[in-house]
């Protein structure tokens, strides 16, 4: 196959070609209050031709990787069709590497009846809490085969594995639905979704709690944040700004973006890496061939770099950082995030909390979104905090606020940096990829939240 | 197909083919230029048994033996659900237009063509616009055998256009944009540059507006993501089963104004969520949803009618799994108020055009909460500019329980969508200006 690939990438005419060949197995289960109401095996293959011309690209989808050298041709044909400028591109050293995964615990060899039993088990003890009208689990695991050759002579063949599990619990009464949800994932070590029995009856337990909860009065609040949370809010907040694919060609977004620029006290550092290992959004290689590195993103406060693909880092005269991925073969890699994360301090949370006269301790994320400038994040619980003390139980509350101003209002950091595998990110019609966020608990001055 | 299901009628009491092939090109206009040409070409196939009285399942993208795939399903089927249903072998299906020869006739050029008009027109009423556009073109086959001898075929062209712009004014950040999809090839630009347009009017100062309950007119993009997402939730079947639904025990009842009507409909012409039979092979249909603000029905898959003892609504969609209730076009009546009329109406008040984040809420719920990404600041009867910082914050069935008015005019948004304006009295706003 290797000498196929290399072979059907010789002698064309374009200034960049890689091929992208994937093989997966993955299973799903999925409950529904007391019913198991799918389980399903998944197997796909395929592959993706992309090429460069002049600035303009090509890329060719497909299940079959019959004929690759005409569909090599095709992607090319296309980005003569595209290109009238100079491709910017930044150079990789050819390299050949086959890149396997060890795990633990792997998914595969986990028999479908013991993961039954587990999940069984987890659903009984969300409905057997009283009021709880339903639950809601949903897992999945996958097994992939990716093989990357490029025109510059690179072949690298990576294997990943990645788990993923959310668990919710739905509380009804009165007409009043309620729910919690609990997401978790691992690069493949099925242990890490084990043992959650105590995790379980607990968010079962909250999700009762909020049919009593009052709703938040809209407004203006110091907000402290657990940190899941807080991991949520420093992807959407400040991690997708730091994607260069959305400023590389923005004269106007890199007069704001521009490196040197203050953005937060001296405290304040955020990191994004897939080279940070076990994790996640944990890769040797991107899906361009770039190894994979650790960014800071931000350092003491100041804008230091940002994530970048191949084109957008020769763009702008920066350093790949190896951030260039594709969900699967059905698209071309864009600049994503990895593993995300605020670096901690030296703050307890009693610290962060006890001169609080009033504010909203928000903790556990439901989900997030950005437009760049105005970002909104959700948390699954809250609380009112009055004189420095947690006061009573919230419904979940909708944070907003403006990066530009957020980040400089964060003026607490604590010492209990938690990083949160569950979920995934979107962005463009890519959903969900694999990545983790994290942060230790993180308090900031003013902060919009919606309510009543 | 025919092997699979040859080789699956050996080991299951029942068993079904469904297979989809597509073949899209997509061109992606990037910072107002033509960045890359796209061609995908896809072909997804899954199996559906019932072994034992238990469903099991596999799917395969792009080729797999057979025997492979059967093996696949057979290990599933002891641990999946009881089937209460049975492969439909239905007489007739209804013809529904979704294929349109001329789809083939839309060569790349004239798609570069397209983008090139739409970025052009727009720029050159606000020169400093950076634009994304992509325009869409492509044709889906879907195939569905079953072991009681039902047996459904169509297929379906699909173009789309859309675009997104951004003006940036120092930190002050603008998203504007549009979108049209049909099975008719959409030739012409100048819809979507009128809508961008009129936004960027509308946005052109920034204006504060305060904290505290107003009237909110919601635009048809911003029906579709406030309001949405928690009634979809609400009317399917399988929730309502779950009893997650709050309208589980409220059919026949009047749960909604009067003047809100809502449905269900995969058989209008040329539509893109339409379909001549869902992707079980049940024949699609239209189902009223509410009617005259009354819950009339919910929409069902197979195997949740059955549980629920009625009958599939012709709405089971597949999304990377089994078949499970779906919405295809959604359709909320129009009513008699024009929306210049509306925000003559309004002293003081917010027009939604699009909100961000709404679907995070708590939507079993009904309640959405998000952040007014476009929406302009209504005073004295007048649209005076565009709100920042703003959160609206409500609940879907307390907001639709009494509507002040209908729109009169309807338009499609998102491609499933079609409602007039929705003007409500009283919603939370909440702004840091404010």
């Amino acid at each position: 196959m290797q000498d196929k690939i290399a072979n059907s990438l010789k002698g064309h005419n374009a200034d960049y070609i890689e091929i992208r060949l994937e093989e997966s197995k993955a299973t799903r289960i999925i409950y529904r209050g007391n019913r198991l109401e799918e389980i399903g095996r998944i197997s796909s293959m395929g592959g993706n031709v992309r090429a460069l011309v002049k600035g303009g690209w090509g890329f060719v989808s497909f299940n079959s990787v019959n004929k690759l050298r005409d569909k090599v041709e095709l992607a090319i044909n296309q980005a003569w069709l595209v290109g009238k400028e100079t491709s910017k591109f930044s150079q990789s050293e050819p390299l050949t590497d086959v890149v396997t995964v060890e795990i633990e615990k792997n998914p595969m060899a986990v028999p479908l009846a013991s993961k039954k039993k587990l999940f069984d088990e987890y659903n009984d003890i969300i409905l057997s809490t009283p009021k709880i009208q339903t639950s809601n689990i949903g897992y999945s695991d996958s097994q992939r085969k990716i093989t990357f050759a490029s025109s510059e002579g690179t072949y690298i063949e990576q294997a990943k594995v990645d788990i993923s599990l959310r668990l919710a619990a739905i509380a009804s009464e009165d007409g009043q639905v309620q729910q919690i949800g609990l997401s978790l994932g691992s690069q493949g070590d099925f242990s890490a979704i084990e043992g959650l029995q105590e995790q379980v009856k607990q968010m079962a337990q909250r999700a009762v709690g909020l049919l009593s909860a009052p709703q938040a009065k809209g407004g203006e609040y110091i907000v402290v944040l657990d940190p899941v949370l807080a991991g949520v809010f420093v992807h959407e907040a400040f991690g997708h700004l730091s994607e260069a694919d959305h400023v590389y060609e923005n004269k106007r977004l890199q007069d704001i973006m521009v490196l040197g620029r203050k953005f937060g006290d001296k405290h304040l550092n955020i990191v994004d890496g897939a080279a940070v290992p076990g994790l996640r959004g944990s890769y040797k290689y991107d899906d361009e061939g770039v190894p994979a590195s650790k960014t800071y993103l931000i350092r003491e406060g100041i804008l230091e770099s940002r994530l970048h693909s191949r084109e957008t880092a020769a763009i702008m005269g920066e350093k790949p950082t190896g951030n260039a991925r594709a969900i699967n073969y059905l698209f071309p890699p864009i600049v994503r995030m990895t593993n995300t994360y605020i670096e901690p301090e030296t703050l307890s949370f009693e610290d962060i909390i006890s001169d609080i006269k009033e504010g909203i301790y928000a903790k556990d994320w439901y989900g997030g979104t950005t437009s760049l400038e105005m970002f909104t994040f959700s948390a699954a619980e809250a609380y009112m905090i009055r004189n420095g003390k947690i006061a009573e139980l919230l419904r979940p509350v909708v944070l907003s606020g403006n990066v530009f101003v957020t980040l400089g209002n964060i003026d607490a950091i604590g010492n209990d940096l938690q990083m949160n595998q569950g979920g995934g990110c979107g962005k463009r019609e890519q959903s969900p990829l694999p990545v983790s966020n994290g942060s230790p608990h993180i308090r900031i001055r003013s902060c919009l939240v919606g309510g009543s | 197909m025919e092997d699979i299901l040859a080789q699956a009628k050996k080991v299951a009491e029942q068993a079904e083919v469904f297979q989809v092939s597509s073949k899209v090109t997509t061109i992606h206009f990037e910072a107002n230029r033509l960045k890359q040409i796209q061609d995908k070409e896809s072909t997804r196939t899954a199996l559906r048994l019932i072994k034992g009285g238990k469903v099991g399942f596999a799917q395969a993208s792009g080729f797999i033996e057979p025997g492979m795939l059967v093996e696949m399903a057979v290990e599933t089927c002891q641990f999946g659900m009881p089937a209460k249903f049975n492969f439909p072998n239905p007489e007739v299906y209804p013809k529904i237009d979704t294929f349109d020869l001329q789809i083939d006739a839309v060569a790349i050029d004239d798609m570069v063509e397209l983008g090139e008009q739409l970025i052009v027109k727009i720029r050159q009423h606000t020169s400093d616009i950076l634009c994304e556009a992509s325009i869409s073109r492509g044709v889906a086959s879907v195939h569905i055998i079953n072991s009681e001898g039902g047996e459904a075929s169509y297929n379906k062209s699909l173009f789309s256009l859309s675009f997104e712009g951004v003006l940036i004014k120092g930190e002050d950040m603008l998203f504007v944009g549009d979108s049209h999809s049909s099975c008719h090839p959409v030739l012409d630009f100048r819809p979507i540059a009128e809508e961008v347009i009129k936004q960027l009017e509308l946005a052109k100062r920034n204006v504060s507006i305060s904290t505290k309950p107003m009237p909110v007119i919601f635009t048809p993009h911003g029906v579709a993501s406030s309001l949405i997402a928690p009634l979809v939730s609400a009317f399917s079947g399988k929730l309502v089963f779950d009893g997650a639904s709050p309208l589980k025990d409220k059919l026949g009842e009047q749960i909604f104004d009067k003047n809100f009507s809502l449905w269900d409909d995969s058989t209008l012409p040329y539509q893109v969520a339409s379909y001549p039979c869902d992707d079980e092979g049940v024949p699609s249909q239209r189902t009223p949803l509410i009617d005259d603000g009354v819950v009339s029905h919910f929409f069902y898959d197979l195997q949740t009618a059955a549980l629920a003892n009625t009958q599939s609504t012709g709405n089971g969609g597949r999304h990377g799994g089994l078949p499970t209730p779906s919405p295809s076009s959604l359709v909320i009546g129009k009513g008699d108020i024009s929306f210049r009329d509306m925000v003559r109406d309004i002293k003081e008040g917010l027009v939604v055009e699009f909100l961000m984040g709404a679907e995070q809420g708590n939507i079993l719920n009904g309640d959405f909460s998000g952040n007014v990404l476009l929406g302009y600041k209504i005073e004295n009867g007048e649209m005076t500019g565009r709100v920042k910082d703003t959160m609206v914050a409500g609940n879907v069935y307390q907001l639709l329980k009494q509507l002040e008015a209908v729109g009169s005019e309807a338009r499609w948004v998102e491609g499933f969508l079609l409602t007039p304006c929705l003007y409500c009295s009283s919603l939370s706003v909440a702004s840091k200006a404010g």
